[in-house]
This record gives structure tokens, sequence and C-alpha cells, in this order.
């Protein structure tokens, strides 16, 4: 399992730097829209749970595109029939593009959130570094779950690039929730509130319930 | 396949039963204090939000027996409550709008975690049927399907506990542990037009299964007297085609 895993982790990682498809175009999304929202607010400097909605709300739709392309290659060249003739565990396909969905979007993140933090935040907000890195990869786990899922799901259908999103988002909304509450107090100026430590219980327990459903029923999406 | 025993008793009780329940709501519940006959409408909405969530979860019981069994007759089973779910949904939706515009003068609220978390689960079940549409293999169609129905049942309860964290708490709690604080004969009122939405749902879900396998049944009879030739191609449908 574990070799599988890595096997197919160290496939996908090869394809991304050899082709640059997914977190480069997923990175010029987040910071166009974070131009976008400079200009549609109105506003040159974001603070409190402002700030924390402009950016968990662009990098959901950020993920969206990472998940859109997550499979694309297993359907269009034949990596899933390659995969299931592999007399390998299938759970350790969902859990490689799990990991990679997730890289993708620690890589973007590591580029998007100091982006946020010169482009948009307000001066004096956001010096909470490990609370934030904490939300930061609470949530992340929650939308690779879930988006590896969909994008296998949506990768077999006819209207993929549509369907994707349409049913990601709601799923994503509790993690929106959470992330962006979380975060508030976070990019707060005046930093008296305290960090609300249940919303990451919250994240912790999407997380769970999520992975393990995900785990569960995985393997009928690859079923031919 | 018969879906339809036992339909006509079905039929004369909920039939009854929502009979009964209108006659109360008009003629034996008193009008609330604060908003008065306006407040009559819970006895529809709340019913109907109620069997509505639970219909989705059922659908995604149904979903977890199609993928143990392989049973096409479970992906029916499931796509139909779904389906009947939805359409109790927009009636929650647009009663609930009512309400609110009645009682806090508004059409929509964004502070009630209620009415949000009942939208995001509505705009999710919404993609179930243009998932299925655009996956033409019906054996695919119908497990993808039942990935989705087993997803988004779990979703259901998660999304009403995030929700209600995060928003106040205006919305009347109904079935709350302290009995939602209602007097008993508003009580009496609610929970015979509870079950007899229930008994609608399980009625018209009924019929829903009766009329989908009989067609089904009846184009595997033409088939087996005229053969293949003799049947116009099925068109694409969400909906299952074959047992």
């Amino acid at each position: 399992m574990r070799t599988t895993v890595a096997a197919l982790i160290r496939k996908d990682l090869r394809l991304e730097l050899r082709s640059f498809e997914s977190v480069p175009a997923m990175l010029m999304f987040s910071v166009s829209t974070f131009v976008l929202f400079h200009f549609g607010l109105d506003r040159g400097a974001l603070d409190g749970d402002l700030a924390a909605g402009v950016l968990w709300v662009t990098l959901l739709l950020a993920a969206v595109l990472g998940m859109n392309r997550l499979f694309v290659a297993e359907q269009e060249q034949g990596g899933f029939d390659g995969f299931l003739m592999a007399p390998v565990d299938r759970t350790a396909l969902f859990v490689a593009k799990a990991l990679v969905l997730f890289g993708y979007l620690a890589a973007v993140e590591l580029v998007a959130v100091p982006a946020f933090v010169v482009l948009l935040l307000a001066p004096g907000a956001g010096q909470a570094l490990p609370e934030l890195l904490a939300v930061l990869v609470l949530a992340d786990a929650g939308i690779a779950v879930v988006g590896t899922l969909i994008g296998a799901l949506g990768v077999q259908t006819r209207a993929r690039d549509l369907i994707v999103p349409l049913i990601a988002l709601p799923l994503l909304v509790p993690v929106v929730i959470a992330a962006a509450e979380a975060s508030a107090p976070l990019f707060a100026v005046a930093g008296a509130d305290p960090f609300p430590g249940r919303w990451l219980l919250v994240l912790a327990l999407y997380d769970a319930v999520f992975g393990l459903l995900a785990y569960a029923v995985f393997d009928y999406l690859l079923e031919e | 396949m018969t879906f339809g025993r036992g339909l006509r008793a079905l039929s004369i009780a909920s039939a009854m039963l929502i009979i009964g329940a209108f006659a109360l709501v008009f003629f034996y519940a008193p009008n609330d204090a604060d908003q008065g006959f306006i407040q009559k409408i819970f006895y529809v909405h709340v019913p109907m939000a109620i069997v509505a969530l639970c219909g989705f979860v059922a659908g995604g019981i149904y979903a977890i027996r199609h993928l143990r069994s392989g049973d096409r007759a479970d992906d029916l089973r499931s796509y139909v409550a779904i389906h009947i779910s939805l359409v109790l949904a927009v009636g929650v939706l647009i009663t609930g709008s009512i309400w609110a515009r009645a009682a806090w003068g508004h059409w929509w609220v964004w502070d009630e975690p209620t009415l949000v978390s009942f939208l995001i689960v509505f705009l999710l079940y919404a993609c179930y049927q243009p998932l299925r549409f655009s996956i033409e293999d019906p054996e695919r169609q119908a497990r993808y399907a039942s990935v989705f129905a087993i997803v988004a049942g779990a979703f259901v309860p998660l999304n009403f506990m995030a929700v209600r964290m995060a928003e106040s708490l205006a919305h009347p709690r109904v079935l709350s542990t302290t009995g939602g604080a209602m007097p008993g004969d508003m009580r009496l009122t609610f929970f015979v037009a509870l079950v007899g939405m229930a008994c609608l749902f399980v009625t018209l879900w009924k019929y829903e299964l009766a009329s989908k396998s009989a067609s089904i049944q009846l184009r595997s009879l033409k088939r087996r007297l005229a053969g293949d030739h003799a049947l116009a191609p099925l068109s694409r449908s969400a909906a299952p085609q074959e047992l």
C-alpha cells in the first residue's frame, strides 16, 4: 500500500513538474481573484472577517480548478485502466490523489497567502502565524478529501467542468464557514478577540467524517 | 417486483391524515399570540422540511444497500426518495420564505441557520439529477449516483451542525430537548401534520416506484414478445431505466 501510494504520488508530481498544468493555474487564478476583490469591493486594505472571507473564497475557488484537473490524465490517457490492471489496493489511488491535491493546495498557499497579505491585508493585522497554519492545514485536508472524491466522480461524466464545482461547492460550505470563522480573529487589527478553537474542532470533525466516507465509497467509482 | 402492494390502504390513510391535520390546524389549534394566523403555515412548512431531510437520508441508506448488494431496485428506491424530497424541498423554501416575510419582514434572512443550511442542502441535491443525466452508461450511472447519495446523506447533519454553530439562534427549535415549548394542542396538531406528511411521502414514493417499475417491466415484456427491433431506443434519462 505504502509503496503504491508513493509510486502514484511520484508519477503525479513528475507529470505536474513537466507540464505545469495545475499549480501555476491555481496560483494565477488566486492572485487575479485578489485583484478582482480589490476592485469589486473598492477597498485597499481588508481586516477581520472580510479579509478571512476573501481569502477563503479565493482559495476554495482555486482548489476547484485543481479538482477539475486531478483525474484528467487518468481518464484521457488510460491511467484508470492501467491502475485497475495492477494488482494493488484501489484505495491507494484515493490516498495518493488526496495527498497530491493537498500538496498542490499547500504549494499554492505558500505563494497566495503572502500575496494576499501584501496586496489586501490591512497593516498590523495577521500576526498569529501558527494558528493560521493550523487552520490552513485542517481546511486543506478537508478540501483535498472531498475534492478527490468529487473529482473522481465528475471526471467520468460528460459535463465534467460543470458537475465538479456544482457538487463540490455546496459540500465545502462547512469548510469555508469554519475556516473563515477561525481565521477572522487572526486578521483583526485590534487582535483582541480570542482564537476560537472550536472551529478547528469542526474542521477536524469534517476531515474525519469525509475522510472515512470517501475511503469507504471510493472503490465504487473505479469498478469496471 | 411488486411495488404496488398496500398502496390503496396507504393512500386512504394519508388522505385522511392530511385532511385531519388541516381540520386540526384551522379549527382546533389556537392562533399564535405574537404572529396570529400566519403562524399556521408552520404546520405545513416544518413537517415538510423534516420529511424532506429524512427522505434525503433515506436515499443515502438505500444507496448504501445498492452498493452492497448491486440490486438495481435499491437504486430506483434511492432515486425516487431523493426526487420526491427535492420537490418537497422547493415547497419548504417557498413556504419558509412566505413565513419569514410575514414574521420577520424579509423574504430571506441570512442569520437563520436553519434556513441557510436547508438552502445549502437543497443546492447540493439539486445537482443529483444533472449528475445522473450526464452519465450515459446505466450501470455506472446507478453506481455514481449512489456514491453521491451516500456522501450527501452524511453531509446533511454535519452541515446543519456547522451552520448552526456559526449563526444566531432565532429560528424556533421545533424538536429541541425541551419539546419546543409548544402548548399541548399545538403539539398535537403538529404531530398529526408530521405523521400525515410522512405518510404522504411514503405513498407518493410507492406510487412513483410502482409506475417506474411497471414501465420498465412493460418494456421488457414488449422486447420478449416483439424482439429488440420493435422497441424505440431509450432516450437519455436521469431516472433508472432498467431493473
